[in-house]
């Protein structure tokens, strides 16, 4: 493979989100790892374990449960617990389904994705965070560009794109008024290489479903959607059996497969890099409107 | 791999979303999802080619409105780098925008449109990338292509350019002008078969062969905090966790604490519980020394005999950036390093305007505006001279009542 360049890991970044993973310790009383299972905020609990190593890491993890999960992700996160002991908060989506506060869409493309604010919201709000640690990153999609790295929200949790505080040299300004979250990236300036690279260079566990297996899944508009409980098949919707893994962990109602035969990290790697369509041209939750994404985190989506 | 900074400055019409296009197309850094998304947003906004500021302009009030308000980061890689840039508006009323944009940067790149020649937005960008002394300012002299590629055009307005940055007190910085033209790819990836008459290197490889500006000054490091596991293995460790902001630290070195002023040896530097003989500036490491005494966030380590002077009174230059303007009679939070303490502007010396560097009298900053000032701090600070040590000669300004960072400053 001629593109070796693309394989190496810039150390700086792993300074940097160390300091700002320290920052967000020493500055904020209750801050909480946002944990999905996915690959990003893998390497969060990594980077938090190297951060204060030998200390333990001073944060739960919190995942907001939409009950729509691959199994595989939720085996994973419990694994994950049980080896690093760290503490978990689970905030259920079915709770807020169930008490009405939120109503369920329905229809063929119906997903859980956009309910999801409602429960982190409320479980921000039941365990007193006053910071949640998530593994957005900003060249993942063209709001997140945007983001800051210490990301004020009001009490209401919603993102004033227009109105940030200016994040001049290192400084992280986390000072705010009680019922204020902030939500802190400390992955803002990594890449989806950049993950990778790590995640090899670091030997870490992931879910089983980024390498490639079988399953059954149909095919709409080219895209290959899991097939499973949680999604509608229409009568003429033929269920077929393909080789695939995924690119991004999401709901099963929202993340698309991808035809792959990468069965080590080396070979997800290449793929990345041989790639032309991005990371999330592969979520199906940022296909429905060009500023999907701002008008989610706008309202309080991380 | 090394990583490199770059701050570009500019309005839509002066051809910089295009030339970031350009070099992210180039470099295959797009992807095809990504093309398409812009080509459909183009058409819907009724233009019939391809639209590369809305790779950037990534708000929807920005894409609806045609221009650059906030700072978006842009990645990309090379063989030889990984490039981050912070792309930010260049109007006058975003200068906070582009303050915070290029206050990381090793590189500043200037776009100047060959029809035009040097305006006032150019001054102000320069001086931007002049007062925060960023090491390499590189001109591109854009839109050749309407100026017929002539040789003329370019050499007056890189003489213009060049009267300009002396004109302006920190000489040391680096500027190379290179005349491009972002639309049809002339010297950016490759040199020009149009301007045969300039020889130096196009952008990227300039870019690409550009060396990591080495952080000056001696050795300072904000402690974030104190590790004290309190386990069995670890029973009496105590260490203090930091990002090293300038210079090298080794095994063995005595360290004093400021502002306690005690001295103790290095015995240890670890990242992950694996120890290294010494850790330079960038470097989040811990560190273990081998006296017991009282170290705490907000406290700085630095290495025995390489202290700054400790003051309360401070000049500086600050860029305001809250729409409450600066008042006088108010106390503020300044922090400095990872310390927060009471401080209080005391005069404004003046107010500077970035396009005539004429000094103004004033009674108040207000946003977007470059003053020099006088501060008092409430305790001293251990900072040096932006001048001699950039990392530890910065500071922000909360207030305390809005918690907003409403200025950066820079010490004399």
């Amino acid at each position: 493979m001629k593109k070796d360049y693309l394989k190496e890991f810039p150390r700086e970044l792993e300074d940097e989100a160390i300091y700002i993973i320290r920052e967000a310790a020493a500055q904020f009383d209750r801050p909480a790892i946002l944990f999905s299972g996915g690959k990003d905020s893998i390497t969060l609990v990594r980077l938090a374990q190297k951060a204060f190593y030998p200390g333990k890491v001073p944060f739960p993890l919190v995942h907001i449960d939409t009950g729509h999960n691959f199994p595989e992700t939720i085996a994973f996160r419990d694994k994950l617990v049980a080896e690093t002991g760290l503490e978990l908060i689970v905030g259920l989506v079915q709770d807020d389904i169930d008490a009405k506060r939120v109503v369920e869409e329905t229809g063929k493309f119906a997903s859980r994705n956009i309910l999801q604010t409602t429960t982190l919201l409320r479980t921000i709000e039941a365990h007193k965070l006053d910071a949640c640690l998530g593994g957005a990153r900003r060249d993942e999609e063209k709001a997140r560009a945007k983001e800051r790295v210490f990301s004020v929200r009001d009490d209401f949790g919603q993102w004033d794109a227009k109105n940030q505080r200016p994040e001049l040299f290192d400084y992280l300004n986390g000072r705010i008024r009680p019922g204020e979250n902030v939500r802190v990236f400390p992955i803002s300036n990594w890449t989806e290489l950049d993950v990778w690279n790590y995640i090899r260079e670091e030997k870490l566990e992931i879910p089983s479903i980024y390498y490639s297996h079988e399953r059954p899944v149909i095919e709409r508009n080219g895209v290959l959607w899991p097939y499973s409980d949680f999604i509608f098949k229409d009568a003429d919707e033929v269920i077929q059996n393909k080789t695939v893994r995924f690119r991004t962990v999401g709901d099963m109602s929202c993340t698309a497969a991808l035809a792959s035969t990468a069965i080590t990290i080396e070979e997800i790697i290449e793929e990345v890099i041989g790639t032309s369509v991005s990371e999330r041209g592969t979520r199906l939750d940022d296909q429905r409107s060009e500023a999907a994404m701002e008008a989610r985190k706008a309202v309080g989506y991380f | 791999m090394d990583v490199f900074r770059i701050a570009t400055a500019g309005s839509v019409d002066d051809g910089k979303s295009t030339l970031i296009g350009r070099l992210l197309y180039e470099t295959n850094s797009i992807t095809t999802d990504k093309l398409e998304a812009i080509e459909r947003a183009s058409q819907r906004k009724g233009i019939d080619f391809l639209d590369l500021s809305l790779l950037t302009d990534g708000l929807v009030a920005e894409r609806e409105q045609g221009i650059t308000i906030d700072v978006a980061h842009i990645y990309f890689n090379t063989p030889r780098r990984k490039f981050i840039i912070a792309d930010s508006p260049g109007h006058v009323e975003y200068t906070r925008n582009m303050i915070t944009g290029a206050s990381r940067a090793q590189t500043s790149v200037i776009l100047v449109d060959a029809r035009k020649g040097i305006i006032e937005q150019t001054h102000r960008h320069y001086f931007i990338a002049n007062l925060l002394r960023i090491p390499y300012v590189i001109v591109c002299v854009n839109k050749m292509d309407l100026v017929s590629y002539a040789e003329d055009v370019f050499v007056k307005i890189k003489n213009d350019f060049l009267e300009l940055s002396a004109s302006l007190p920190n000489t040391q910085q680096q500027i190379v002008v290179i005349p491009v033209s972002s639309l049809h790819g002339d010297n950016l990836t490759t040199r020009s078969q149009n301007m045969a008459w300039f020889t130096d290197e196009p952008l990227l490889t300039l870019l690409e062969s550009l060396p990591v500006p080495a952080a000056r000054g001696s050795f300072r490091m904000p402690v974030q905090l104190a590790i004290r596991p309190r386990n069995e293995s670890h029973h009496d460790y105590r260490g203090y966790a930091g990002r090293i902001s300038s210079g090298k630290i080794s095994v063995g070195d005595v360290v004093t604490v400021l502002p306690s002023g005690r001295s103790s040896k290095v015995t240890g530097i670890h990242k992950n519980g694996i120890e290294q003989a010494s850790a330079v500036d960038r470097e989040s490491v811990i560190i273990t020394i081998a006296d017991d005494i009282d170290i705490s966030r907000g406290d700085m380590l630095l290495r025995t005999g390489e202290e700054p002077l400790l003051k309360a009174e401070h000049t500086a230059f600050i860029c305001w950036m809250d729409s409450q303007p600066l008042d006088t009679v108010k106390s503020y939070l300044l922090q400095h390093g990872t310390q927060r303490i009471k401080a209080k502007v005391i005069r404004i010396e003046f107010v500077q305007d970035t396009a005539t560097q004429q000094q103004l009298e004033a009674a108040s900053v207000k946003m977007n505006e470059i003053a020099q000032v006088k501060l008092k701090t409430a305790k001293p600070l251990p900072a040096d001279a932006y001048a001699e040590n950039p990392a530890n000669g910065t500071f922000i300004l909360i207030d305390e009542f809005t918690n907003n960072t409403v200025a950066v400053g820079f010490f004399e």
